[in-house]
């Protein structure tokens, strides 16, 4: 009992982002409507970059900015006192470009509708098999 | 395929769950991901750039290149987008709506028709039902200029506090959205044509790329600021602090662009009328 609550404390925010992602995977194979469809996906980039930005905690750090001396004072720096800075930075660029392809996709449905005037995807399907 | 969707999730869902057992714990500062590269970040920042928020460091020094790439990526976004959607020749509406604003009276008139002055009382409309709400315009138009004014600040400030070209954007660009939700789309066009939303998203990703360029022509290697020293009269460590700044800035600038691009063309389907 006491190994499972070590192993419940210690891992749970991997497992909250699991959920998440197969939440938005759910949503990508089963839903019908192509736009709930781009919706599953946006969920699972967001766990994604939950889970990297989980990854750069450490106990007892704080952000990553450097304490510095404004008069040339020395200050030590130590690597355990401040986040890893590494998954906040690839994840500030891939949280734009997911609105970025977010907005492409969106286009493109619009695009699906204008040409089927049906966003299910059943009915787009009995459409192309008619032609 | 409801049932088939939902058994092969929950089935992926148990093995990725078995999979973390094998992950560090949370929050371990000797985690795998936190003890090779990122350890020479946090101690050599400043030294090599005298920039004390490490992520902009990385962001637009240590892995400028990717920071490029990804501006160039949104930049095609915005191109994607408006080619997918802009529609220029389409019909043009027989009778345009006009409302006159203090009375709420809603005036068709016919081709030919004398249309109303600019800055009058009425407001072109594109449906019947377009509500109109005073408070709501009064409150937006009062707030944008702070909410601009602090997005500048994130880029500016992104040096020394949490901050930087991609946040800053992002907030200049939703200051235009938010003008254009609680106005209307023409009027948002009138201020800020798709012509200037496009002009400045290239611009962006050209001043990014030209910096690069500029380092190149001046001996060094791409996006390798510190050869900027002699042009801005400083070391070659304070040059790479002024470089990243010049990236931010472009970066934000793309940002703010493609945002707005986006919107301008997904709100209206690319008709560019009174959109949402």
């Amino acid at each position: 009992m006491e190994e499972i609550t070590a192993l419940l404390v210690s891992r749970y925010n991997y497992w909250a982002f699991i959920v998440l992602m197969m939440v938005g995977l759910y949503g990508m194979i089963a839903k019908n409507n192509l736009v709930k469809k781009i919706i599953g996906m946006n969920i699972f980039q967001t766990a994604i970059i939950l889970f990297y930005v989980s990854i750069g905690a450490k106990k007892d750090a704080t952000i990553p900015i450097i304490e510095h001396g404004h008069h040339g004072e020395e200050v030590v720096i130590k690597a355990v006192d401040y986040i890893n800075p590494l998954p906040h930075v690839l994840m500030l660029t891939a949280i734009v470009v997911s609105v970025a392809t977010l907005g492409v996709a969106l286009a493109l449905a619009i695009r699906v509708y204008r040409q089927y005037n049906t966003l299910e995807e059943n009915e787009i399907k009995s459409q192309l098999s008619e032609e | 395929m409801k049932k088939t969707g939902l058994i092969m999730v929950i089935v992926t869902g148990i093995l990725l769950i078995a999979g973390t057992t094998e992950f560090p714990d949370w929050a371990d500062p000797n985690s795998p991901a936190s003890s090779h590269v990122s350890p020479y970040y946090i101690l050599k920042a400043i030294d090599d750039t005298a920039v004390p928020n490490v992520v902009s460091a990385v962001l637009a020094d240590y892995r400028g290149y990717d920071t490029m790439f990804e501006t160039a990526v949104i930049f095609a976004a915005g191109l994607a987008c408006f080619f997918l959607l802009r529609q220029f020749n389409r019909k043009r509406a027989k009778t345009k709506m006009y409302r006159h604003v203090p009375t709420g009276i809603i005036i068709d008139i016919d081709e030919g028709g004398k249309l109303p002055e600019e800055n009058s009382n009425f407001e072109r409309i594109d449906s019947q039902w377009t509500p109109y709400d005073l408070i709501i315009k009064t409150t937006c138009r009062i707030i944008i200029p702070f909410i601009q004014v602090f997005a500048l600040y994130v880029i500016i400030h992104g040096h020394h506090s949490p901050g930087g070209g991609f946040q800053g954007g992002v907030i200049l660009g939703a200051t235009i959205i938010l003008f254009a939700i609680s106005h209307d789309l023409r009027t948002t066009i009138k201020r800020l044509s798709e012509k200037m939303a496009s002009v400045f998203s290239s611009m962006g990703v050209f001043l990014f790329a030209a910096t690069g360029m500029l380092c190149l022509l001046l001996g060094s290697v791409y996006l390798d600021y510190s050869a900027l020293s002699d042009l801005l009269g400083t070391d070659p460590v304070m040059a790479r602090s002024h470089g990243i700044l010049i990236i931010e800035i472009g970066v934000g600038l793309s940002v703010m662009a493609v945002m707005i691009w986006l919107y301008y063309n997904l709100s209206s389907a690319g008709k560019h009328n009174e959109g949402l």
